[in-house]
């Protein structure tokens, strides 16, 4: 057990009176890729999205079940979430860069976290645009506002600015809906070198997208999770009937 | 069936006439107070220099030996003003971040009608609270003040814009989107660091323009300053001797029995053209900084 990342045992969750997550057992293994499909509002967002604990800014949100990070109970109350959300990195469905320059998008999570060094802060910042595939194109242009890029720039610097604060996990909650192809490309690419360092959680619903950057995959369906196992056995011989008609399109 | 229609085009053509008169109205008015503004003013201006109005130190256009030196209002206007943005400007911008970052539903749903009655108290409630309340307290821990003086009238002043700013930086605060806070939590920021570093800057324009406005209230603010700052035309920033600001000149004259048509009548239109520009413009960098914010987030 000692080598697991996410250890999670009948996880429920509701907003409101509403329970969108009916009983998910998981276990996530470090350094892997993990993709998580299934049709739209069947809660794979609110899934990924108490991992990290960011639900908690929604009011209604309610949670119930053991949801272990390294063995650590992250709904404990002891827990310090700034820490958990540092060592557990997420990128959203819609670039958000802060409206900062390049740089300083990247600094923001070190500045925070106490680092105030000038060579230090230019170093995690370069580093951090190499490993997310950006530095070529901004290296110029650090000091230009990170609005200006291009969507896929921005999803890739939003990327970068995770990596600065040296997370363990990263949590992709459809990272490419906004893109175009070619980005799209890129960030999956990205993806499968980052599986060296990080223990990584992604949400898709492009099948195609999961069956390439994953090891295993996890099939949602309406606040359940009907089927989980290696991606390439998911894809090829699916246990479940749903699954099935999921993947060969026969519905969502 | 060919006459009924006619018929009722006509009434949606009057009909459209009438509001379109209407509408006018508001317009002919605004034409109507500049105009008699501008004639007054320049009536003024071709008995007193532009040079004296700026430069002269002394304003006593109602004395035997008359002064038109527009300074030592415009130092009591600012005078008050200052004092009122030294209060308003941190108590709106910390409850407007408390309301729209921290507050829970209820709390916000007790808060914001408190600062709504706040702002529909009548100013001239709040001109005799400066006088008759704040001054008296004040005078026990600072023996040397006036009756009338600057500092409480500034004060109460800044009391009775916190809501103004407070409501508009709130709006401002509202309109940066939640990807943004979102991106900050997850990076492992405070919920004050989320306020501070990312949202306020992120609203930064738009907490400007609420500021601008905020100022140009204070700068029009008649009555508070025309009951409790005094009536002594001053080049001074000691806040705690008698002032008298611009629009608390213009009250003066004009509840007195200066003759219409005089030199001394026509000051209160060169003080209120004055005025006028001045919040004119004030209200013209507000709105184009709040246009600036919302390109940002278009
Ligand atoms: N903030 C919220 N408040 C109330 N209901 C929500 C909220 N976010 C999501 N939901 C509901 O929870 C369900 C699951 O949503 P979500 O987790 O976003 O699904 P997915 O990411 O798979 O599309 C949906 O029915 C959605 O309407
Ligand atoms: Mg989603």
């Amino acid at each position: 057990m000692n080598n697991v990342a996410f250890n999670i045992t009948r996880m429920r969750a509701s907003y409101g009176n509403k329970e969108v997550l009916k009983g998910i057992t998981i276990t996530i293994l470090p350094n892997s890729v993990t993709a998580l499909i299934g049709p739209s509002g069947c809660g794979k967002s609110t899934f990924i999205r108490s991992l990290n604990r960011i639900n908690d800014l929604i009011p209604s949100f309610r949670i119930s079940g053991d949801i272990l990070y390294r063995q650590k109970d992250i709904y404990d109350q002891e827990t310090d979430v700034v820490e958990l959300r540092r060592r557990i990195g997420m990128v959203f469905q819609k670039p958000n860069p802060f409206p900062k320059s390049i740089y300083e998008n990247i600094a923001y999570g070190l500045r925070i976290h106490g680092f105030t060094i000038k060579e230090t802060l230019d170093e995690i910042v370069e580093a951090s645009l190499k490993k997310a595939a950006l530095w070529d194109e901004v290296k110029d242009n650090l000091k230009q506002n990170a609005l200006t890029l291009s969507g896929g720039q921005q999803q890739r610097l939003c990327i970068a600015r995770t990596l600065a604060t040296q997370p363990e996990a990263l949590l992709f909650d459809e990272p490419c809906s906004a893109l175009d192809p070619i980005s799209t490309a890129k960030i999956e690419e990205l993806i499968h070198h980052l599986k060296k360092s990080y223990t990584i959680i992604i949400v898709t619903h492009n099948m195609q997208q999961a069956a390439r950057v994953s090891d295993y995959s996890g099939f949602f369906l309406l606040g359940e999770l009907v089927e989980f196992g290696k991606t390439q056995d998911m894809f090829t011989a699916p246990k479940d009937k749903r699954t099935e008609d999921y993947i060969t399109g026969r519905f969502g | 069936m060919f006459r009924k229609n006619k018929f009722q085009k006509l009434k949606e053509d009057l009909i459209e006439k009438l509001l379109f008169l209407f509408s006018l109205v508001s317009i002919f008015v605004t034409v109507g107070i500049v105009a008699v503004l501008s004639f007054e003013t320049f009536a003024f201006f071709k008995e007193v220099s532009l040079l004296e109005f700026f430069t002269d130190t002394q304003w006593t256009p109602l004395f035997v030996r008359k002064h038109f030196g527009i300074l030592p209002l415009l130092c009591g206007t600012l005078l008050t003003t200052l004092i009122a943005m030294l209060i308003a400007f941190p108590a709106g911008l910390i409850s407007a971040a408390y309301l729209s970052e921290y507050a829970s539903e209820k709390a916000r749903g007790i808060i914001k009608p408190i600062m709504e009655i706040l702002a529909a108290v009548p100013t001239v409630v709040y001109g005799y609270f400066a006088l008759l309340f704040v001054t008296p307290l004040l005078k026990k821990c600072i023996p040397g003040m006036s009756g009338f003086n600057s500092l409480s009238s500034g004060l109460v002043m800044g009391i009775m814009i916190i809501p103004l700013i407070s409501s508009l930086s709130e709006d401002a605060f509202h309109a940066v989107p939640m990807g943004l806070r979102e991106a900050g939590y997850a990076l492992g920021s405070s919920r004050l660091q989320v306020s501070l570093r990312i949202v306020l800057p992120a609203a930064f324009s738009g907490v400007c323009a609420a500021c601008v406005l905020a100022i140009s209230r204070a700068v029009g603010e008649t009555m508070i300053v025309a009951i409790a700052a005094g009536q002594q035309p001053r080049l001074t920033f000691n806040p705690l001797v008698p002032i008298e600001t611009i629009t608390a000149y213009i009250v003066q004259v004009s509840l007195g029995d200066t003759p219409h048509g005089s030199l001394e009548y026509r000051t209160i239109f060169a003080c209120g053209m004055f005025l006028f520009v001045m919040t004119y413009f004030l209200n013209i960098v507000s709105y184009k900084l709040r246009k600036h914010f919302q390109q940002v987030y278009e």
